[in-house]
């Protein structure tokens, strides 16, 4: 491990901590909070440490996947922390595991809140809270590798660390354009969303904050109810961004290029499309006496569906009062994810259709034991070794999985809160069943568990590797 | 630029690593996918798995946007098609590497009818590289500029030289010679001297000279500039044929030993003067009767680089021989290999990448003042670059000790119209020259480049 290299990388996210800091330090001098002093002393603790650690760079640059992976586990473990302070040192949320709760519930765009009454935060906390999804959704190390002069083949070792998905490729032959194309898709659908929600008569603080939790598919809602107050429009424009950001980034990219036909022939989003448009229609039919009218019951089901199966998990109704089958349609939407390459979270769907192909084959080959057949996607080959890596991940997953769930066991709740309380938090949805539903929250919860959830959210977003590489101790070993 | 690399092996990879160092765009085209991901993860570049002569996968590539296209396969006819769908689908420009002798003969034929930029041969270039080096044995390395009228050479300063222990000061006022010393190799370390700079034993000296003062300043610091009148090559490969064909037309004598019987036979055919010997060279016996021990110069070109080494540095010890050239395809401990004292050292893939990148600078400044020429000297720490003036520059009429220069960069040469100035304080560039720069920094694009 190069721990000169480490640190050097650690200074220009905390140099980046703290530039995002001065947001909310503005919304303070706009609301005149006071709570803003405290975020403005965080940043410029954060940055000046952030400056120590950059003032020499490393002669010794080597990096390999290793330094790659454990630097993002660090990074966003230290965001976490930093990220916190304002929280408790304002009092907003007085104790620190809780505001550590909140925080990487933010930036790993989970949007699990410990807090029992939304409301009662300041416009300053509040906004802090949603744009840490909006940095969360992308990537703090896109949007690094974007803007610094970083150059070398390690960069792309950053890049695929972060990002969600079985295989990680670039848009363009260079990481820094790659990483620019994304941010400024990105940028540009969430100052659409913000525009076309204060036409639709929301308050402008209210879009801003609800268009980055849609944006980085995170979830928190400014008010105590989510998004249940907003008006229908408002609600159908949320339901549709929610969709369109846990589409694969590739597909804006080929839109962006005028390339349409590669863009609709993505497998990927395809299924997608139909698994939401499907599961909103069952959803629907299903949920039909529960509502005043056509239009409510398909709004609320298509909202619930789009805001789940992107793992953002905003909510205008609570679900648990739904019949079993909308429930169990829920539950398994919440394993499925979005698309790999998007800011959702979860499994990812294209993990699964790597799954179900790689099980024909092999029950093919009962039929005819000779049989070869390779597993193709979008017409391409996928490589054995990435068949094999998406293999384990499922095992992994359940791994970790398991052990969180038995860890959870330790609290007072029954069954279903804990299963779908890991299972909200690992995929990065927010809600899930039971206690900790759409209408209540993970307030309750013993700070053991806690921190078995913020531990799952973590590895739940960086898609687990780069946390569980941190409990290896031969990471750590210097070289 | 963008560019895209078909071919991912040795060639392939330096390129990679020397275009992406200098910025450009690439997309590197391999049918292996290991041989793409160990690209893509070392390198900012992107990779595509596929057959780079496939319309579509260079679609997937971009062609359509791409300003060149370089074929390094093993393939030369798999080159040359993905140069043709290149040219057809993307207009753009394309360098192939075309290695095969019969395709070599016709080679400006096929470069004019296909519409290539460039056509390398790795062997062909390697072994004119060794030629050159074989005319003047007391040089290590000889690049030339200026279509030839100046030429940066390269010695070791010996225990018994003169210049051991002298500043650069008094080596010219002593020779009185036209010549420039550019660059300093000590250790691991590249220097760019001044004046006061002291040579010190084991300095590996490059300098820049006209060929006539070259040979001059060579004979005044003692050291032998007779060209070699007989040469043993060992390995009967491809290089070793065309060195051959090359060294026969200079009138040096020849003599080939190889293993192979029928590649005997093949090369007795090819080349009626050459002496062709069967036997295995790595027994000593062998050597010795072919007289290794009065050989003037010895060449090991084996498809084997350990055992090139051995050779060389056996011919070393036995022999004395003016120049021992060995040939390194595949090791990349380059620094460990020239302390083996196993002679000049020629790799083939960085020739090749050389020459393309040679190419890729010359394509990115079409216009105005821009490098004609582009050598890199010890280890690729130095480079020396050509430039000619086409227009109006801040550079331009200024007496160079007043031009604010960047730190390790030196002025060697200036070329008038023919006539070699080498420069001192009051010296100006003027519109049409075209001008020597040496220095260690990297990816000067413009003659602009070399002021702060």
């Amino acid at each position: 491990m190069n721990y000169a290299f480490v640190f050097y990388i650690l200074g220009w996210v905390l140099i980046l901590e703290g530039a995002f800091m001065s947001l909310p330090c503005i919304t303070s001098i706009i609301y005149q909070e006071k709570s803003g002093i405290w975020f403005l002393l965080v940043a410029l603790v954060s940055a000046l440490a952030g400056f120590l650690l950059i003032r020499k760079k490393p002669k010794n640059s080597q990096f390999f996947a290793k330094e790659g992976f454990a630097v993002v586990g660090l990074s966003w473990i230290l965001m976490s922390l930093v990220g916190a302070l304002p929280f408790t040192l304002s009092k907003e949320i007085p104790n620190y595991v809780d505001a550590v709760f909140e925080t990487a519930s933010g930036f790993t765009t989970t949007g699990a809140s410990i807090l029992a009454d939304v409301e009662a935060l300041s416009h300053t906390a509040l906004l802090w809270r949603s744009f840490t999804h909006w940095i969360g959704g992308m990537g703090v190390f896109v949007f690094l590798l974007a803007v610094l002069p970083m150059v070398g083949g390690y960069n792309m070792h950053l890049m695929r660390a972060e990002s969600p998905g079985p295989s990680v490729g670039k848009l363009v032959p260079k990481v820094k354009e790659s990483a620019k194309i994304l941010y400024m898709i990105y940028f540009s659908m969430t100052v659409a969303e913000m525009v076309l929600l204060i036409i639709a008569r929301m308050p402008v603080f209210d879009a801003i904050c609800i268009s980055f939790g849609t944006a980085g598919t995170g979830g928190f809602g400014i008010r105590g109810d989510s998004c249940a107050s907003y008006n229908a429009v408002c609600q159908w424009i949320i339901t549709i961004f929610m969709a369109l950001f846990g589409i694969n980034f590739n597909f804006y990219f080929f839109i962006l290029r005028k390339k349409f036909k590669d863009a609709f022939s993505i497998e990927e989003v395809r299924w997608y499309v139909a698994l939401i448009l499907m599961s909103t229609a069952l959803i629907t039919f299903n949920t039909w006496r529960y509502h005043e009218g056509f239009e409510e019951a398909l709004r609320t089901a298509a909202f619930q569906v789009s805001s789940i199966i992107t793992t953002t998990g905003f909510g205008t109704t609570d679900f648990n009062l739904w019949p079993s089958f909308s429930k169990t349609l829920l539950l398994i939407l919440m394993l499925t994810g979005a698309c790999a390459g998007s800011t959702g979270g979860g499994l990812k769907i294209s993990r699964f259709i790597i799954w179900w192909k790689s099980i024909k084959n092999e029950l093919e080959v009962f039929v005819h034991p000779r049989s070869v057949k390779a597993v193709e996607m979008d017409g391409k080959t996928i490589e054995r070794d990435t068949v094999k890596a998406v293999s384990v991940y499922m095992v992994v997953f359940l791994l970790v999985y398991i052990i969180s769930v038995l860890f959870l066991s330790l609290d007072k709740f029954d069954l279903v809160t804990n299963f779908t309380a890991v299972l909200a938090t690992i995929n990065n949805i927010g809600p899930g069943l039971g206690e900790v539903g759409p209408c209540g929250a993970y307030t309750n919860l013993s700070y053991f568990s806690k921190i078995v959830l913020i531990f799952d959210m973590l590895a739940g977003r960086l898609e687990l590797y780069p946390i569980l590489l941190l409990l290896t101790p031969g990471v750590w070993k210097k070289h | 630029m963008k560019i895209i690399i078909v071919g991912c092996g040795k060639v392939g990879l330096t390129l990679i690593k020397q275009l992406s160092a200098e910025k450009h765009d690439i997309t590197v085209i391999d049918l292996r996918n290991d041989a793409v991901s160990e690209a893509t993860n070392s390198y900012d570049c992107m990779g595509i798995v596929g057959n780079g002569a496939s319309y579509s996968v260079q679609k997937e590539a971009d062609i359509d946007n791409t300003d060149l296209l370089i074929a390094v396969t093993g393939n030369d006819e798999l080159n040359l098609l993905c140069c043709l769908i290149a040219k057809k689908a993307g207009n753009t420009a394309t360098i192939a590497r075309v290695r095969n002798p019969v395709y070599s003969e016709e080679i400006s034929y096929i470069k004019e009818e296909l519409g290539l930029s460039m056509v390398i041969n790795p062997e062909f270039a390697s072994a004119q590289e060794i030629a050159r080096i074989l005319r003047f044995p007391s040089a290590d390395k000889i690049d030339a500029f200026a279509h030839g009228r100046v030429e940066i050479l390269n010695f070791v300063i010996t225990e018994t030289s003169p210049l051991k222990g002298m500043t650069l000061i008094d080596v010219s006022k002593k020779y009185k010679c036209e010549v420039l010393i550019c660059a300093v190799e000590r250790g691991d370390d590249a220097f760019i001297p001044n004046g006061p700079f002291i040579l010190r034993e084991n300095d590996r000296v490059s300098f820049v000279a006209a060929p006539r003062y070259a040979r001059e300043f060579f004979e005044k610091i003692g050291v032998d500039t007779h060209q070699v009148k007989n040469t043993m090559i060992v390995g009967g490969g491809m290089i070793a044929y065309y060195l051959a064909t090359l060294l026969r037309g200079q009138g040096i004598n020849v003599k080939i030993i190889d293993s192979d019987r029928k590649r005997c036979e093949e090369l007795s055919e090819l080349l009626p003067k050459a002496c062709i010997i069967n036997g295995d060279a790595t027994n000593k016996d062998i050597l010795t009767e072919e007289g290794i021990e009065s050989c003037d110069s010895f060449v090991a070109l084996t498809g084997i680089d350990e055992a090139n080494i051995f050779l060389a540095m056996y011919a070393r010890n036995v022999s004395k021989a003016k120049k021992i050239i060995t040939k390194i395809n595949r090791i990349s401990f380059d620094d460990m290999i020239s302390s083996f004292q196993a002679g000049s050292v020629i790799a083939p893939k960085n020739i090749t990448s050389d020459y393309i990148l040679q190419q890729v600078r010359l394509m990115q400044n079409t216009i105005g003042s821009n490098v004609e020429t582009l050598y890199k000297l010890v280890d690729g720490k130095v480079e020396a670059l050509e430039f000619s003036i086409k227009e109006q520059s801040p550079v331009v009429g200024i007496p160079l000790m007043e031009l604010k220069l960047k730190r390790n960069l030196l002025i060697a040469c200036i070329n008038r119209g023919g006539v070699i100035i080498t420069p001192n304080g009051q010296s100006t560039i003027q519109i049409g020259d075209t001008v020597i720069v040496v220095t260690t920094q990297k990816g000067l694009d413009d003659i602009k480049d070399i002021l702060e």
